[in-house]
């Protein structure tokens, strides 16, 4: 029986449907072709280090690591508090708290567009009570709003998961041996649950980073980060070989974060996804 | 116990946050007039025009469509593969096993762009197939990770027991192997179902003009604005996502079950 074939259309589509197409993202970021042929060039990603395209790297990191911050300070708390509850109610209460990430993400920041409009519900409440806010709509904090309400699941859940898993046994020693309730949780139950924080960290990060929808419907036309500038460069300015750079930029500082994630990982739990 | 009451608080305010805006949005599907800040009254008429909106229903029949074959032929492949992958030796295994991770763990948008880059230079040009293949792959590496767990867990002993006994590989892969790793494929199915209704910007980048999906469509109109349509049809979704889920949860549920029963 040679079974192990079975896996070779599959290889095959792997070849066609992503190595090619990766490889020829990084052939358009360094080859460029005019009238004497193609030929070599690192012109593209001297752009990307230009003045105003690395302010919109340094801008979208920036939004990226407020918005995993906030995820973080926001998340951990629920996830204990979640992970404390007695069986049956942490069961209805993930459930409850994974079904709006069940919604499309559009949707989600759709909403909050509702919200947060000239004429939405929050600014008729807080005009209501003789407060005129200036826009709420199409500014940066709408962005990160906009991103720390999509990706808070993907923090609370990871931490919850490894929470959940820490042996009571462990909590109850530490007690025992007179450490307070903040000692315990600065001594134990915090260093367990990094595997989970780190894995968390990544999961609101490279969204964060990447997404150009967030940033476009919340923060207006005019609003940019580096998933909008690599839109406009394949839709509207066509130029292939820069947008192919900032993509390689892009993939590098994803690859670059999640190796460090992932070794921590491994030094913490022994293999993760590598 | 104070400590009791900030908890609750704090879940309270955070699931307010996590709905608030849904229910909002499913709220104000209903009212009467354009507005998203007063109740003028209760209508259907949003429900009524979305239906008459025939970009809503294209890209609805597109969205479905495209979900129902994609994640079939993904299925297919998919299943087969992890076979395949399951029976290779170590190192093309551990290969096979960290390509699949790659459209995972790639951002969406590098994902879309460089198959939009591939779509343009083979002159496939660019609609409803395009965006079947973009989606039949990122769909394969759900398939293959839900399928995979299943085949480790599977006893290769009944399998040889069949083959011992008289059967033909085929029959016996239908008759052992299939129903036991069955549960993980119908979950690779749904999750792949899931992925494929919910992509925006993978679509965004391989579709060409006339062939949306309602993200593209719900992407292009919120563009321009808000609108009530939009709501609507927003509140539709909601109500099947979590049709959705309880089927799965129930699904999941007797599986579990099932699995407790033979142990």
């Amino acid at each position: 029986m040679k079974k192990h074939l079975l896996a070779y259309p599959y290889g095959l589509w792997i070849v066609i449907f992503t190595i090619i197409p990766l490889a020829l993202i990084v052939f358009y970021s360094v080859f460029t072709t005019d009238a004497a042929g193609i030929h070599f060039t690192l012109e593209h990603f001297k752009r990307v280090f230009e003045p105003i395209y690395l302010s919109v790297f340094l801008r979208s990191m920036k939004i990226a690591a407020i918005s995993t911050i906030v995820c973080l300070l926001l998340g951990y708390p629920m996830a204990m508090i979640l992970a404390g509850k007695n069986l049956s109610k942490k069961s209805i209460l993930v459930v409850l708290f994974v079904i709006p990430m069940w919604m499309n993400f559009l949707a989600r920041t759709y909403a909050w567009m509702t919200l947060l409009e000239k004429n939405g519900l929050i600014a008729a409440a807080l005009g209501f009570f003789g407060i005129s806010v200036p826009s709420l709509l199409y500014t940066e904090n709408a962005v990160i709003l906009g991103m720390v309400y999509n990706f808070l699941p993907f923090m609370v859940l990871p931490i919850y998961s490894v929470l959940v898993k820490i042996d009571k046994a462990v909590l109850e020693a530490a007690e025992d041996l007179g450490a307070p309730p903040m000692t315990v949780f600065r001594r134990v139950i915090f260093p367990l649950s990094l595997p989970g924080v780190s894995s968390g960290v990544i999961m609101v990060f490279m969204p964060a980073l990447t997404t150009f929808v967030i940033s476009r419907l919340l923060g207006g036309a005019h609003f940019t980060l580096i998933g909008n500038l690599i839109e406009q460069q394949f839709l509207t300015t066509r130029d292939w070989g820069f947008g192919a750079a900032l993509s390689v930029v892009l993939m590098l500082m994803i690859m670059f974060s999640m190796g460090i994630a992932m070794r921590y990982e491994k030094e913490n739990e022994g293999g993760g996804l590598w | 116990m104070v400590k009791t009451a900030i908890k609750r608080i704090y879940t309270f305010l955070i699931f307010l946050f996590l709905y608030a805006p849904i229910i909002v949005l499913i709220i104000f599907s209903f009212n009467s007039s354009k507005s998203r800040a007063h109740w003028t009254g209760f209508t259907l008429k949003w429900y009524a025009e979305m239906f008459r909106d025939q970009q809503i229903m294209t890209s609805l029949y597109y969205t479905i469509i495209i979900a129902l074959t994609a994640s079939l032929i993904a299925t297919v492949i998919g299943t087969v593969a992890a076979i395949g992958i399951h029976n290779m030796k170590k190192l093309p295994k551990a290969i096979m096993t960290n390509l699949t991770y790659l459209p995972v763990l790639n951002p969406d948008i590098v994902t879309g762009i460089s198959l939009m880059i591939l779509f343009i230079l083979v002159k496939l040009p660019r609609g409803f197939f395009s965006m079947l293949l973009a989606h039949i792959t990122f769909n394969l590496p759900y398939v293959i990770l839900s399928v995979m767990p299943k085949l480790k867990q599977l006893d290769n002993q009944v399998y040889d027991a069949a083959l011992d006994l008289g059967a033909t590989p085929g029959y016996a892969f239908m008759k052992v192997i299939l129903p036991q790793i069955s549960p993980g494929i119908f979950t690779g199915f749904l999750l792949a179902m899931t992925m494929s209704i919910d992509d925006f910007v993978i679509s965004f980048f391989t579709t060409g003009p006339g062939v949306s999906n309602l993200a593209i469509t719900i992407y292009s109109m919120a563009r321009k604005g808000v609108s009530p349509k939009i709501n609507a049809l927003l509140s539709l979704m909601f109500a099947g996502v979590i049709l959705m889920l309880l089927v799965i949860n129930n699904r999941m549920s007797r599986d579990n079950g099932r699995k407790e029963n033979v142990v």
